[in-house]
């Protein structure tokens, strides 16, 4: 509770330097457009206002920095604007009761929600499986975990073409399942990394005491290793699934996709319209923001539940 | 069919060795930590080449390694002006400004501890957003060539190392913040002498995520207008014309770049943070 005030005041201070590079971003598209409507513009002609600083700019025409805030295509939305495109393309759409047409971030955002959960469900399952080979297999671990490590260090999207391709020619039909597999590639090494020290928390004397109850190797895997992993298992689904999310908008990002949020903001590139750009980049980070929440909420019942404090 | 059953016997070959090696005398020594995840690497792709051969997978699925490597071995200059583009100019470039920027905020930040509660919660939250999206504002605003890849790349990396860096100049204990304050030192000085130094194995980890994102935030920046070269450029037009094979090359050269980077900066960390528990083995 302590840090909610400074918290709202960094917000505060975010969004005024957003408001105030409004007006030096925008000032040269509202000039042209002044200029095409008639207005008396200082210097005249959009060549040589190009050699001139955005700052003359303003000082010259100071009449016109107004208009840089209200612009159709600017280089530069101000918040509102941003708010108000998120408004007509969530909450006016279910108002007009049109919640799923494809105009609608809704209907976007649940094509990414769903390849993300299916992405993040493959992930998780395989860094527990992994993680669980690597902490009782000495092969596993020493074949295993250098090239977990590496993998890493493969910048994903270079695949993501690739993978859609190949699915393809595979006969997949859709791309719910390759973009799955981009998110479950992002997000199984969190997962791995964070079980693996999360099956070897217990400490030896724990051992040993399993081992003087003669606990079979599955009792003490069940009654130990897995229940104290589990704080490290939330952390790591945490990071995992803003992964996933990352790795399903960068699958639908070079790949021509019609729907999901990427693609919204593809579109938005093409067509040159930013502010669907940037309705979609908000919308992608309310999803996150939600997602962590909602797994930061299940940890603490679940911790507390178990009798730990998160 | 013989190329199916020859990767077969070599993949339970190896897998023997290496169960033998793991659980032989020599399971501690260097060059078997290092032999054993090698040969688990060759087995994947001579794997891949039995299956390939053996069931005639078209090169436009999936190429076999030794064809990747010829298309390798036969476009090197290509490769290099692709990586020199996207890795040299555009990565790297953002990667340190990204890095600077983000030290220095955080040593301006950590003189407040009201900023400092105030931007850890909205760095991590922006940490976990998908920043890559940005993409194609920024290269509307820098124009098309590496400039606006790096800015992308500065993005990217500043709020990981950001929050690692602020969480580091927090981990001194107050015993040691007293000790310098009656060796009357200031603030500079506990800074440099104190702080700073317990605050790097922190600024390596966020170092260390920001390594990828470098890479992957250039090579996505290119599928939004790049001049005619780069790897995300070659990658999207390879895909287009089925060369899937150069694809490979491109991802190869991905991979190297990204484990180079990375290993360098764990490198520099095991000698400037020798001292930290962690890098004891």
């Amino acid at each position: 509770m302590r840090s909610v005030l400074p918290v709202l005041t960094v917000l505060l201070v975010i969004v005024g330097v957003w408001w105030a590079s409004v007006a030096p971003m925008n000032i040269r598209v509202a000039l042209d457009m002044a200029e095409r409507g008639g207005a008396e513009v200082i210097p005249e002609g959009a060549l040589p206002r190009r050699e001139v600083s955005v700052w003359r700019l303003m000082a010259d025409n100071p009449s016109h920095i107004a208009a840089g805030y209200t612009l159709d295509r600017p280089r530069l939305p101000t918040p509102t604007q941003v708010a108000g495109e998120l408004w007509n393309t969530t909450g006016a759409m279910v108002e007009r009761g049109r919640a799923f047409s494809r105009r609608s971030l809704i209907y976007h955002g649940w094509i990414t929600l769903r390849s993300t959960l299916w992405g993040f469900l493959l992930g998780t399952t395989l860094g527990i499986v992994g993680a669980i080979a690597i902490v009782y297999s000495r092969v596993a671990q020493m074949s295993l975990l250098p090239w977990a490590i590496i993998s890493q260090t493969v910048p994903i999207v270079a695949l993501a073409p690739m993978i859609i391709v190949l699915s393809n020619q595979v006969g997949i039909e859709g791309r719910g399942v390759p973009k799955a597999i981009i998110s479950a590639y992002l997000c199984y090494f969190p997962v791995l990394v964070g079980m693996v020290a999360g099956l070897r928390a217990p400490s030896l004397s724990q051992l040993d005491l399993l081992k003087t109850y003669s606990a079979t190797g599955l009792q003490s895997f069940l009654k130990l290793r897995l229940p104290s992993s589990v704080p490290f298992l939330f952390t790591s689904l945490k990071v995992g699934i803003a992964a996933a999310l990352v790795g399903t908008i960068v699958g639908e990002l070079p790949t021509g996709a019609i729907s999901g949020l990427g693609a919204r903001i593809l579109i938005g590139d093409q067509f040159g319209t930013p502010l669907a750009i940037w309705s979609a980049l908000f919308a992608a980070a309310i999803l996150a923001g939600v997602l962590v929440t909602l797994l930061d909420v299940v940890q603490r019942v679940t911790l507390s539940r178990m009798g730990m404090r998160p | 069919m013989s190329w199916l059953i020859g990767a077969l016997i070599f993949w339970a070959l190896a897998w023997g060795a290496n169960i033998w090696l793991a659980n032989g005398r020599f399971r501690a020594s260097l060059s078997v930590r290092i032999f054993v995840p090698v040969l688990f690497g060759i087995t994947i792709l001579v794997l891949w080449e039995g299956v390939v051969r053996a069931f005639e997978v078209s090169p436009v699925i999936l190429p076999a390694p030794t064809q990747v490597a010829e298309t390798f071995a036969a476009s090197t200059d290509l490769l290099w002006q692709d990586f020199e583009q996207t890795v040299l100019k555009g990565a790297l470039r953002g990667y340190v400004i990204g890095a600077l920027a983000a030290f220095l905020t955080a040593v301006a930040i950590d003189r407040s501890a009201f900023l400092t509660r105030g931007l850890l919660p909205i760095g991590n939250f922006v940490a976990a957003l998908p920043i890559v999206g940005i993409a194609p504002i920024l290269v509307s605003w820098f124009g098309f060539d590496w400039q606006s890849k790096a800015a992308v790349v500065v993005v990217m990396v500043f709020f990981p190392i950001l929050v690692n860096a602020v969480q580091g100049l927090r981990e001194t204990d107050a015993q040691a913040r007293d000790l310098m304050r009656t060796y009357a030192a200031g603030y500079t000085q506990s800074l440099i002498k104190l702080r700073l130094p317990a605050a790097l194995p922190f600024v390596f980890n966020g170092l260390k995520i920001a390594a990828t994102l470098a890479l992957i935030g250039a090579i996505v920046a290119e599928y939004f207008g790049s001049p005619t070269r780069g790897m995300g450029f070659r990658i999207s037009t390879g895909v287009g014309s089925l060369s899937i094979d150069l694809v490979w090359a491109e991802i190869a050269v991905a991979a190297m770049a990204g484990s180079a980077l990375y290993g360098a900066i764990a490198l520099i960390e095991k000698r400037v943070t020798f001292w930290h528990p962690s890098q004891r083995t």
